[in-house]
């Protein structure tokens, strides 16, 4: 039996009605009044020392509330802001966590780093005030590039760090590696350079702060993909106020990808200048600041090579990865280029040893941190070139090479050399698909007729593997993580049966809403538009860790699920009472529970108003029905699939047009596929855009950032996109109650490499991302 | 302070601005009328986009006293009489929002491409879309929001 609008359905989401009419509650649409204005005065340097800072003609002009700079956060007792993961390099040292405060106390790092907080009567002011802020800056050299950072004698921009270096972590077996490439017939290699990319969810961050002196409350509203964590790491890190006296909301908020992850600066100082003003005071970020201050993503510099026998099998992997942190290490940065990338390094292939080493470092640049896909898109990019330049070398056909190495639909569980044990898949059911879909064998033809045609035509490949659902805590724990990463969820039913299901997770795009009211719809019998979704407010969510590394389905959906169950054993008892029956005799089917054997049956909403109405009821019975649960996962979810991109070259320009994008998705279960197909196509894009597109460029110099807004940094539009094929392969994940896997970075992991691969087999040659029309023109016409 | 005059969503409204004013601030600050936003500072992203006389319009990028005597129409005043407009009704069809923020600008641009191409092909409907940057949804659903919207806008 199936149920309406249940498990399965394409439902239209519940959330669109406010937003296709104007009536969402974004953070800047939200106001209170007699609030202030905050404007942060940034630093116009990349890198430098402040000996003094005089605020005497700002505090006098018009309209100025306050003005504060690091000094006073430091006398408040305001801790710096922190990194939750510790990372242990080889020599067995912690990594290096210089401080961080909210704002700068003697020295600025990257041009954009907070100096002065300015709070007037309305934002005009705030920045007319700042412009009269003198800061005497002694001006040092910077160093933006993540090699030379980590070079000798470059500037040193921590004392905490010597050499800038961060880290220097391994992980894997080098001597077997070492062993295997020593009797290998066949090695590849390949360098690889993995862009920084800006974020860029379409509503800049933002913040209101309010204080109330009577009950000492402060409230925060904040753009978070994770209000709880922020609470958590405000109050137990930075002392903003204990847990009990600091609520946090996270209202809608317009796309995260990541980047709103972060406990950053601005949020801390808003709440907390909100306090020393006793005045509601809010911050919006404008688009430049959104550059120069969002945690960034990717800037890797990796060395590959692929070791392998006579017959193209695979027998070792090694990989060498500098990855830059930027000026300050944010809030998860320095788990992204170690536990969610080299851990992924086997991709779908069977590898018998595997070893990656990974120096992060520090440079004066804007803080890089998760972006979506996280480690992941990195670890996908080194796999996949490295496998079609193997093939290339092997003169193989690039697909014929990895259906050679994959692991087979029977090996699981299979562990892999980097720690990851993988539940279920089918790898070359998705290519074998992904293959027809585009017509693979139909390739040679087509390119053929592109030469005709004065064009030139290319095929990639990228069959990508990620950890999503994150994380099992224990195993997290272990690595290092500073947090558990469960998720709670609270069912509760009002007497007239409606429900109402608090969430930790948190949508800022991905439709929750709609997604987890299916789960009770389907699983309780109740109509999809009299189950209300709550999340993003601490006071009203249990607790959360909050929604990133494609965990809200698989971790969230979970705690949902759990919960679901305390209902229904709950409502069994009182079936039972009410139907006079033995509890072991009642059967229950989407909200329907039954007597076994008989015609007697009640609803769950008879049950509900019962338990709150318990005039007839169990005597040992609790009234009322609410029930939480918190799920901590078994292990994470291995999403897999590939992707296929098709590309015609004009020799003429350098533009690349992808013609054509075929793609096979193993996401386990899905409950509604219209969303599942729309993060998909949002993945894609983004990874269209790294590899195409979007690149943040420093001047190496004055460490000036020269992309800093959309006159610069080219995001994707529609024309420079193509529709998208894309279909599912199924193998529900063993390990969680629903079986669903996770999609929301499938996309922008699978991207870069299938495109690139097919940019350089069209070229004949290798070339870095971004693949810009000057670039693939220079590669075209030099030697 | 100018005093400006116009038409918003068919209501006569009238404020006292500073001069440099924009007409998006205007609309979100005066008007509290906050389903137009911002999404950046250099008329790039067109979530600020609405109607002024018939046209789309960047309203980040006019002066709230270039407005005076307009006729304006926001995203809250698309819908008549409780029913959606037809493209607002395309966009929640097919999934053509995420989480919504670049929506309000996306739909007003959208709506004005069609009143000036009413059958729009794919490849009209990116080139158009060209002013209006959505980070979610890779605007595949977005194209086939816009395309359903205009056979049901009788083009």
């Amino acid at each position: 039996m199936s149920v309406e609008n249940g498990i399965g359905a394409s439902v239209r989401r519940k959330e669109d009605q406010r937003f296709i009419t104007g009536n969402g509650h974004y953070l800047d649409d939200i106001n209170r009044v007699g609030q202030a204005y905050g404007y942060f005065l940034r630093s116009p340097h990349a890198f430098a020392k402040i000996s003094n800072i005089d605020l005497t003609a700002a505090k006098a002009a018009p309209g100025v509330v306050d003005i504060f700079t690091g000094a006073d956060m430091v006398a408040d007792g305001v801790g710096g802001l922190i990194c939750g993961w510790g990372i242990t390099s080889k020599d067995g040292s912690p990594h290096n966590a210089p401080p961080h405060n909210s704002l700068a106390v003697d020295a600025v790092r990257h041009v954009g780093d907070q100096v002065a907080f300015v709070i007037a009567d309305t934002l005009q002011q705030a920045k007319d005030a700042a412009e009269l802020i003198e800061v005497d800056y002694e001006v040092l050299t910077p160093v933006t590039n993540i090699s030379k950072a980590l070079a000798p004698g470059a500037p040193q921009i921590h004392e905490e760090a010597p050499g800038n270096l961060c880290y220097d972590w391994e992980l894997g077996d080098k001597a077997a590696v070492d062993a295997a490439f020593a009797n290998a017939a066949h090695v590849s290699k390949i360098d690889l350079v993995n862009n920084r990319l800006s974020p860029n969810p379409m509503e800049p961050r933002a913040a209101l702060g309010e204080y109330d002196a009577g009950s000492e409350e402060l409230t925060l509203h904040t753009t978070s993909q994770n209000p709880h964590v922020a609470r958590l790491i405000m109050s137990a890190f930075l002392g903003i106020a204990p847990e009990n006296k600091l609520r946090v909301i996270a209202p809608d908020v317009g796309g995260g990808f990541g980047s709103k992850i972060f406990v950053y600066a601005e949020e801390t100082t808003t709440i907390w200048a909100a306090r020393k003003i006793n005045r509601p005071v809010k911050w919006t970020s404008d688009r430049s600041e959104a550059f120069l201050t969002d945690a960034h993503g990717r800037d890797h510099v990796s060395h590959a090579e692929l070791a392998m026998d006579n017959d193209g099998k695979i027998l070792a992997f090694r990989v060498s990865t500098q990855a830059n942190m930027g000026a300050y290490l944010s809030t998860f940065a320095s788990a992204v280029p170690t536990y969610l990338y080299g851990t992924l390094l086997s991709g779908q292939y069977k590898i018998p040893s595997i070893y990656v080493e990974v120096q992060a470092g520090f440079t004066n640049t804007t803080a890089v941190d998760a972006y979506r896909g996280a480690g992941r898109p990195e670890a996908t990019y080194v796999v996949e070139r490295m496998m079609d330049t193997a093939a290339r070398d092997l003169s193989m056909d690039p697909t014929e090479f990895r259906l050679k190495n994959f692991i087979q639909p029977d090996a699981y569980p299979y562990e892999t050399p980097v720690i990851m044990t993988y539940d279920s898949g089918d790898y070359p059911l998705a290519m074998n698909l992904a293959k027809e879909m585009i017509d693979y064998d139909g390739f040679a033809a087509r390119k053929a007729q592109s030469e005709a045609n004065g064009k030139i035509r290319g095929i990639g490949t990228a069959a990508y593997i990620e950890a999503c659902g994150i994380a099992p805590s224990a195993a997290v724990g272990s690595l290092g993580a500073g947090v558990g990463l469960w998720e709670s969820a609270e069912v509760r039913f009002n007497p007239t049966g409606s429900v109402t299901v608090f969430t930790g997770s948190h949508s800022h795009g991905q439709g929750h809403e709609t997604t987890f009211a299916q789960i009770i719809a389907d699983k309780l019998g109740v109509p999809i538009e009299s189950v209300e979704v709550v999340h993003g407010d601490t006071s009203k969510v249990p607790f959360g860790m909050g929604t990133y590394g494609s965990r809200s389905l698989a971790v969230g959906g979970s705690a949902i699920v759990k919960a679901v169950d305390k209902i229904v054993e709950k409502s069994k008892k009182i079936a039972a009472h009410l139907m006079e029956a033995s509890v072991e005799d009642i059967e229950h089917e989407h909200g329907v529970f039954s007597v076994a054997g008989t015609d007697k049956q009640m609803t769950m909403g008879e049950i509900a108003f019962a338990a709150y109405v318990p005039h007839n009821y169990p005597a040992d019975l609790e009234p009322g029905m609410a029930e939480n649960a918190f799920y901590d996962p078994l292990n994470f979810t291995f999403p897999a699939g590939t992707h296929i991109a098709e590309v015609e070259i004009d020799p003429a320009t350098g533009i690349v047009d992808i013609v054509d994008w075929a793609a096979a998705d193993d996401f386990g279960n899905i409950i509604n596929p219209m969303i599942v197909e729309g993060q998909v196509h949002g993945g894609v894009a983004q990874g269209i855009g790294q590899a195409l597109l979007e690149g943040v460029v420093y001047d190496d110099d004055s460490g000036q950032l020269i992309t800093g807004s959309y006159m610069d940094y080219c995001m994707p539009r529609a024309d420079d996109l193509p529709s998208f094929r894309i279909t599912t392969t199924n193998t529900p994940c063993p390990s969680n109650p629903l079986g669903v896997k996770g999609c929301g970075e499938a996309g922008a992991i699978a991207a870069p490499a299938a495109l690139m691969n097919a940019i350089v087999n069209a070229l004949g040659k290798d070339i870095d991302m971004p693949a810009t029309p000057e670039k693939v023109w220079r590669a075209i016409n030099s030697n | 302070m100018t005093t400006v005059s116009m038409t918003v969503n068919g209501k006569q409204v009238s404020a006292d601005v500073a001069p440099n004013t924009l007409l998006v601030q205007f609309i979100r600050e005066n008007l509290r009328l906050t389903g137009t936003h911002v999404g950046c500072d250099t008329s790039q992203c067109g979530a600020c986009t609405v109607h002024v006389d018939g046209d789309s319009v960047k309203s980040c990028t006019m002066l709230a006293v270039q407005a005076d005597g307009a006729d304006v129409t926001t995203i809250e005043g698309l819908a008549q009489n409780g029913e959606l407009h037809p493209m607002q009704a395309a966009f929640k069809e097919n999934h053509g929002l995420q989480c919504g923020f670049c929506t309000p600008g996306m739909i007003m641009s959208a709506v004005d491409l069609v009143k000036r191409n009413p059958n729009p092909s794919e490849e009209t409907i990116r080139t158009e879309l060209e002013g209006n940057i959505c980070r979610c949804t890779g605007y595949h659903n977005i194209v086939k929001s816009v395309k359903a919207a205009s056979e049901n806008m009788g083009g």
